[in-house]
């Protein structure tokens, strides 16, 4: 592949000039080509090299190598270490090899692809690599943006193009980009040969969302802004072609100045490893220092005298000098106590659970044909640890699906579900659907159960059609008709693609509109409104109207929204039907749909005439035009409206949501849910997940807009909780504890479940500095947190307060580009795949697709990962430390000569052979209770939360326990040897036959230690213990075999020694005797605590035995129908915007509106109207700022 | 490290769940293994298992421990220490350096006859040949024999490797520090060989000299060409380091004669030393022993008392638990899940 730019000056501006790579190359931009890898064949090995031995390890073992080499020193030969020491390396650099080969593919893939480029007047084929600063390139549809683009025109009018930028920032809603005007009529490519312009713009940045740069042509300066802008990862869509210059290329663009370095994650586990990993090195310079005293004062006493057998070495001539030489020399020989392979184990392991969790069948989604991956395989045990899970809700917990679920028309209620005996029926037990095939229009994909509306429609019940042409006319839809009768709709929110996809089917169909029109199917006459009036949603008005003149002539005005606002609005004649309606509402918001209501209003002509006037002025004011139109639009308030009935949407929630969120609560997990969507829709979610409940005895909502608003919000709601905890009668004084540190503690012990409910902008508050620790206080108090309307920035910051305050483990949940921050703020980042973004899945540490596998990834494979590697933790300590210490009391016996006990070989094959395997495979393969159990009962979660499983204590009982085993390992054999002969009557106790002595019963204690501790005996498991016992005695003999002396005699100095020292019975008493004393109290200390204070997981275990077959709890999760306080189910996930854009016409095709079939009947007023704007760009409201100034 | 960008996330970007036959490989195997699902035996430490075992180890083991311990006991072992630091022992004049040779002899009794083949031992006391520094300074290659290393010792040996410009044979502190054994079959026929060469052990040593300390060179040690030069029993008996700094080995083996007559009646003997060893510096002892063995070996109490008290001790555990569980065993067992 082509080498990319090299390093250059930051730059203070950009310029660019179309059509001229001469002129542009003098500022040497950074070509369109990317490079993620990081070497090539030259530069791997020593940049590799030297970033592994940045690793303090790496580098910890290569300084033990160096002083190895030194002949005073060196009490190891040299391979023991650097056998290790390679293999590491090798497997590392292997790793990184494969890594950065990939990184190389899939940079030649995007670098190879293909863009039209305009060269010299033609359109040419050119690989995106080659896509310069200044280039035109022509897009088409559904192709991704090669690199940040001007748009300079496009297929369709007023240089509109449509992008979808889920790549960019997760929103999967499309985006309108719209050229300025001189350009956008570039449209042939003889014209855009001729450009000429220059653009001077800032330099490159990482903000998605701005961009600021003037356009010089023709003598005019023409101001830029996103708006102007493709972004690169952004797909074209709706748009047949485009054309734009670019602007940054490669490196340059907002996309790779986003994807920063991703930060490196490590776990509570690795961290705590570290400090302990530090603590034993401190302990090994401590025994160093020890052992170097006592070779001093050795080599003082005796040795000086002793130097007539065996005098000093030339460079030493002091015991002193002796003692500090011995120093370095037991550093060598303790060395082991954190063998280099505990690393390479760790990582073994982590990769082994990561492949568990690749291979989960039960994680694997049938339906989008995505199995769960761990993309970092470095986190797995703290899984097991989470305490906060952050969630998403669009696209996590929901499925951003909005079904026309139930509607209550003129006091009558549709849509529950009922058997054949009238019972209602449950999710599963459905009958058939009601059968749309009257409509031809119908969308096949709309599902209805309760027939008796479709029946109402048909007997041509006056309410329910108003009911269903309300829903077919008051919207902002769009709909498309390829061919006659194929109708799509695209819908700016799936609420209302919902309510005007089920009005299609129940015979009102939406067919299509122009800015002044409205043409409804209604039961198969087509029917043309005259569209007066769009009066657009927003948050304060909370609904949204329609104006229209029926072809009666009739004006009507249509209105859906919040229940909240709109039944204070209705006319006092139906009151009846009003309890009706509200009972119904109350009934649908507690199950957890979604309610709008719906009101007409008939207008008279004159009245319309005299408001519309007054609407035409308003908005033809210059200043304060926002709040004029909102004043006239208010007004429509005071028409009391005719009630028509409610709407019930579900949002439809992932599979097995409620369930998820019940079981990961009862396993203590705290679930926060962030969402940048409105209050309502949030707190609609969170009762239909069953997050919020109304036994909760307070859902605490702060919405406050100032500082102060929000701190006594605050105030407030952690007064409730405490008077209500002082009211339980805990009887402890608080009074005392008010200081903001203990106040933790009381909150914690609230008495009753609260929710708090936080707004974006309230949060911004409550995260600032002098703030933030009283909101986590107060939120921490409570069951349930909801954040809604947050920016993906404060997403990150709450997963950071938590982090940083809390010391618990947090993972945050999403799917989308906006979870991006929160995904690599958290300890775990999980992204939900088979979506259509998947920055998300990118980002983060483990991906699958849906939300309900999160309880078998924490509970399941997150819980064996933590208790594996903590069994494996202790273990390995316990071994290494059992091993090692025993050099530290024979240093007692030899003159702290740092003499070793056991052979070389043993040294080096101890940690890598001989014990390696078994507790791998116990760290890989270890079950303490099946996977059912540990979802029957959540709270086995718990000792992870706590860290109870490996903490400073448990390492401090592994080191005991290592170090007793350590002292019968050398004394048992020490005092057997003391004066014992062979039965041949010769010496028992020379060096050779005591080595071997010690590493026999060695080697046997820590199988059966490994045998004591492995609570799940796999084939594998069998294998890998009796075969390392196997190994050991068979390398045993083969190192002391006759043909290994021959050909290296002073390698093998211990030849003939396993069969002389291991045919003495003597030896053998001994080994039973250290085995049975190193193992006893252990299975005496354990037996006593699975007696006396079991686990919950020992008693689980134990019951299982006792009871093979327990009835597996079920679990149900039922629909139950609320009761008690009233709340509006009242959500909408709309925005403002759109009605205007509509009636500006400026979103319709020209070609679509030609062909829709009414143009012929139609008056042609909207023709010259869009006519009229075309020409005269400066009426809308955008295109002020296209005004050419004078350059 | 690796940037979060690449070339597959924009292709992956189009629809959201690709048909096709590549998405087939994807779901994952429905084996044991990747299911997690592997038969295993699951052990948990039930009463019904961990007390008799306790029991058993208990019931094993003493009756073992009475057998080593009456054993041990019935083993005869006379030690005589004759490094002479008591004014009172008749070695006492050899630890002057200018006595020499010096020659004692130390009277002593044997209360009882010793039975069977007597084992002569010579110990050392506070000797370090367990040091790392002694332990290798030696040549295998040179006291296996080869030519080579004869006349070019290792550099372990240092400084006993050349001794007046010429190499030395046998090299090294162990070598040189020898006392005046029965050495192992592996030792003498594999470990330890003569160099090649004509019969005269001599010249086969041509071109070396004697250790510093040695009166005579290594082809001097014994008239018999069976136990002279490196296969030399003492010799390789000594090269054998002690594991630890008080140690025996073994000097002469005293056969028994005839079943009728115990080896060594019970009676009065003396020792004669040849005193050329001179330990009283580092405050070493040298002992001479005479012991009879039995299938363990020598005298070994602690083996014996070890095996008694953890016998013991293994029972009382196996009773106390006992006890604590039939106790303690009604919670246990119907304690209900509390979830």
């Amino acid at each position: 592949m082509a080498v990319c730019a090299k390093k250059r000056p930051p730059e203070e501006e950009r310029r660019a000039r179309a059509n001229d790579r001469e002129y542009n190359e003098k500022f040497q931009y950074a070509s369109n080509c990317i490079k993620t890898s990081k070497y090539n064949i030259l530069t791997f090995l020593p940049v590799n090299l030297f970033e592994q031995f940045q690793e303090v390890a790496n580098t910890y073992f290569l300084f033990l190598l160096i002083l190895q080499l030194i002949p005073q020193i060196s009490s190891l030969s040299w391979f023991t270490t650097i056998v290790p020491l390679v293999l590491v390396l090798t497997i590392t650099a292997v790793k990184d090899a494969t890594d950065d080969y990939f990184r190389h593919k899939s940079d030649n893939q995007v670098n190879n692809r293909q863009s039209q480029v305009l060269i010299n007047g033609i359109l040419q084929q050119e690989q995106w690599m080659n896509v310069c600063v200044g280039d035109i390139i022509k897009l088409e549809n559904n192709q991704f943006v090669a690199a940040d683009l001007l748009l300079l025109s496009s297929s369709e009018p007023h240089g509109l193009c449509y992008i979808e930028t889920a790549e960019l920032d997760g929103e999967t809603n499309m985006k309108v980009r719209q050229a300025i005007p001189v350009t956008s009529e570039l449209g042939d490519i003889s014209k855009l040969a001729k450009f000429d312009g220059e653009v001077i713009c800032e330099p490159p940045n990482n903000k998605l969302d701005k961009f600021s740069g003037t356009l010089y042509w023709k003598e005019n300066k023409f101001p830029l802004s996103n708006q102007n802008m493709l972004l690169r990862g952004c797909v074209l869509r709706n748009t047949e072609w485009c054309f734009g210059l670019v602007i940054f290329a490669g490196p340059d663009t907002k996309l790779m100045q986003n994807s920063g370095r991703t930060k490196f994650k490590r776990t509570s586990i690795d961290r705590l490893m570290n400090t302990l990993v530090l603590w034993i090195f401190g302990f090994l310079v401590c025994m160093g220092v020890i052992l170097a005293i006592g070779n001093a004062i050795w080599e003082h006493e005796v040795g000086m005298r002793f130097q007539v057998y065996l005098p000093w070495d030339e460079a030493v001539d002091s015991a002193f000098f002796s003692g500090f030489l011995s120093f370095w020399s037991y550093i060598i020989i303790l060395n082991t106590v954190v063998p280099i392979s505990l690393y390479v184990s760790v990582e073994v392991i982590r990769l082994g659970h990561s492949y568990f969790i690749n291979w989960d069948k039960k994680m694997f989604c049938m339906k989008k044909r995505t199995p769960a991956e761990a993309r970092t395989t470095t986190l797995n045990e703290e899984l097991g640890q989470v305490e906060y899970i952050f969630s998403d809700k669009t696209g996590t917990l929901t499925q951003n699906i909005m079904v026309f679920n139930k509607c209550s028309i003129n006091g009558h209620s549709y849509g529950d579900v009922f058997d054949v005996l009238g019972h209602k029926a449950e999710l599963g037990e459905r009958p058939e659907p009601v059968d749309f095939s009257f409509n031809p229009l119908a969308d096949k994909k709309f599902l209805f159960w309760d027939p008796s509306l479709l029946e109402a429609v048909k007997i041509g019940d006056p309410h329910t059609h108003e009911f269903f042409r309300l829903l077919s006319l008051c919207h902002t839809v769009m709909s498309e008709e390829k061919n006659e009768g194929e109708l799509y709709y695209k819908a700016q929110s799936p609420d209302e693609g919902a309510l005007v996809t089920a009005a299609r089917n129940f015979g009102f169909v939406f067919r299509s509109r122009t800015p002044k029109t409205i043409t409804v199917h209604e039961m198969g006459t087509a029917i043309t409104y005259q569209l007066l009036a769009i009066l657009d949603f927003n948050n304060i008005r909370k609904r949204m109207s329609v104006i229209v003149r029926n072809p009666e002539g009739k004006i009507r005005l249509y209105c859906k929204g919040a229940d909240t606002i709109l039944l204070d609005r209705l006319h006092h004649s139906t009151q009846e039907l009003l309890n009706t309606t509200m009972d119904h509402l109350n009934e649908y918001a507690g199950e957890g749909l979604r309610t709008l209501v719906l009101a007409y209003k008939d207008l008279d002509e004159e009245y319309y005439e005299e408001w519309a006037e007054r609407r035409l002025q308003a908005s033809l004011a210059q200043d304060s035009r926002e709040d004029r139109l909102a004043s006239i639009y208010e007004e429509e308030s005071l028409w009391y409206f005719q009630l028509l009935g409610a709407t019930a949407i579900e949002d439809k929630l992932q599979q097995g949501v409620p369930e998820t969120i019940a079981l990961l609560t009862l396993a203590n997990i705290k679930i926060w849910v962030l969402t940048g969507d409105k209050q309502e829709t949030a707190v609609n979610i969170g009762y239909s997940c069953k997050m919020l409940t109304d036994d909760m005895t307070e859902v605490f909502i702060v919405t406050g807009h100032t500082v102060l608003e929000v701190r006594e919000e605050l105030r407030k709601a952690r007064e409730k909780m405490m008077d209500s905890s002082r009211s339980v009668g805990n009887g402890f004084t608080y009074q005392d504890k008010l200081s903001s540190s203990k106040l933790t503690s009381v909150l914690e012990a609230v008495a009753g479940e609260y929710a708090l409910v936080i707004n974006g902008h309230s949060l911004a508050h409550a995260l600032e500095a002098d703030m933030e620790l009283e909101f986590l206080e107060t939120a921490c108090a409570c069951k349930a947190v909801i954040c809604c309307r947050v920016t993906p920035l404060q997403k990150a910051q709450v997963v950071e307060l938590v982090k940083k305050y809390k010391k618990a483990v947090t993972l945050a949940i999403g799917d989308g580009a906006n979870d991006v921050s929160m995904i690599k703020t958290a300890h775990i980042g999980v992204g939900i795949s088979g979506q259509e973004g998947i920055q998300a899945v990118l980002a983060s540490d483990y991906s699958f697709s849906q939300f309900k596998f999160l309880q078998r990834l924490l509970l399941v494979h997150g819980r064996w990962s933590y208790l594996r590697m903590c069994k494996f933790l202790c273990y390995f300590f316990y071994k290494n430390f059992a091993f090692t210490m025993v050099h530290f009391w024979f240093g007692f016996f030899c003159g702290f000569s740092a003499q070793t006990v056991y052979d070389q070989y043993f040294i080096t094959l101890y940690n890598i052979v001989y014990t390696s395997l078994p507790v791998l495979a116990m760290g890989v393969f270890d079950q303490d209770v099946p996977e059912q159990r540990s979802m029957e009962y959540p709270k086995l979660y718990e000792p992870g939360q706590l860290n109870l499983l490996f903490n400073k204590r448990e390492f401090f009982i592994c080191i005991a326990q290592g170090i007793y085993t350590s002292v019968l390992m050398f004394f048992i054999p020490y005092g057997v040897f003391a004066d014992a002969t062979r039965d041949d009557g010769t010496q028992l106790a020379d060096y050779q036959s005591f080595a071997v002595t010690v590493a026999t019963s060695l080697v046997i204690v820590v199988s059966v230690q490994i045998g004591l501790d492995t609570g799940y005996w796999t084939a594998i498991n069998h294998f890998f213990i009796w075969g390392s016992l196997a190994v050991y005695f068979a390398i045993l003999f083969a190192m002391h075999s006759n043909g290994l002396f021959d050909m290296f005699p002073n390698q093998f100095r211990f030849v003939g020694n396993a069969q002389n020292t291991l045919a003495q019975p003597t030896v053998w008493l001994t080994i039973v005797l250290t085995t049975v004393v190193c193992i006893m109290p252990v299975v005496a200390f354990r037996f006593l605590r699975l007696n006396l204070k079991p686990d919950l997981s020992d008693t689980v275990r134990y019951t299982q035995l006792v009871r093979k077959k327990q009835k597996a709890q079920h679990r149900c999760m039922r629909r139950v129908g609320r009761t008690g306080s009233r709340r509006s189910g009242y959500a909408f996930s709309h925005q403002e915007g759109f009605g205007e854009l509509i009636m500006s016409g400026k979103n319709m095709r020209l070609s679509s509106l030609a062909l829709s079939s009414f143009t012929t009947r139609s008056s042609s007023s909207w023709i010259e109207s869009l006519r009229r704007k075309k020409s005269d760009s400066a009426s809308s409201p955008s295109g002020g700022a296209d005004k050419p100034l004078k350059g | 490290m690796a940037m979060n960008y690449n070339a597959k996330d924009e292709v992956d970007g189009g629809p959201p769940c690709a048909p096709g036959g590549t998405a087939k490989t994807r779901r994952p195997d429905n084996t044991a293994f990747k299911q997690q699902r592997l038969p295993a035996w699951q052990p948990i430490l039930t009463a019904g298992t961990v007390l008799p075992i306790f029991f058993i180890i208990g019931l094993i083991f003493i009756p073992i421990g009475i057998g080593i311990f009456v054993t041990s006991n019935n083993i005869r072992e006379i030690e005589i220490d004759y490094t002479g630091t008591e004014p009172s022992s008749p070695c006492n004049k050899c630890l002057s350096p200018d006595v020499t040779p010096c020659f004692c002899t130390i009277n002593f009794t044997l209360e009882k006859s010793f039975e069977g083949n007597v084992f002569m031992y010579y110990g050392l006391s506070n000797f370090y040949q367990n040091h790392r520094r002694y332990v290798k300074s030696r040549d295998d290659s040179q006291l296996n024999g080869d030519s080579s290393a004869l006349l070019n010792p290792s550099k372990e040996c240092e400084p006993y490797r050349r001794n007046e410009d010429k190499p030395i044979a046998p090299c090294g502190a162990i070598a040189n520090s020898m006392f005046n054994g029965i050495a192992w079959w592996t030792d003498k026929n594999v470990k330890f060989r003569n160099p090649p060469g004509g019969d005269n052990l001599e010249e086969r040593f041509k071109g070396t000299t004697k250790p510093v300390n040695w009166l005579k060179p290594v082809y001097m040690l014994d008239s018999d060409p069976d136990n002279n030069g490196f296969i030399n029993e003492d010799f390789i008996v000594w090269m054998r380091t002690a594991a630890l700094p008080t140690f025996r080995k073994l000097y002469r083996l005293i056969e028994r004669k005839s079943d009728l007559h115990p080896t060594l009646p019970a009676g009065r003997y003396s020792l004669n030393v040849t005193y050329n060893y001179p330990v009283h510096y580092f405050d070493g002892r040298k002992r001479m022993i005479l012991s009879t063995i039995s299938w363990m070996g020598g005298k070994n109490p602690f083996l014996g008392i070890a095996y008694i008290a953890v016998g013991s001790i293994s029972f009382l555990l196996g009773v106390v638990l006992l006890v604590i569980n039939h106790k303690y065993r009604n919670s246990s067992n119907t304690a209900d899940i509390t979830i």
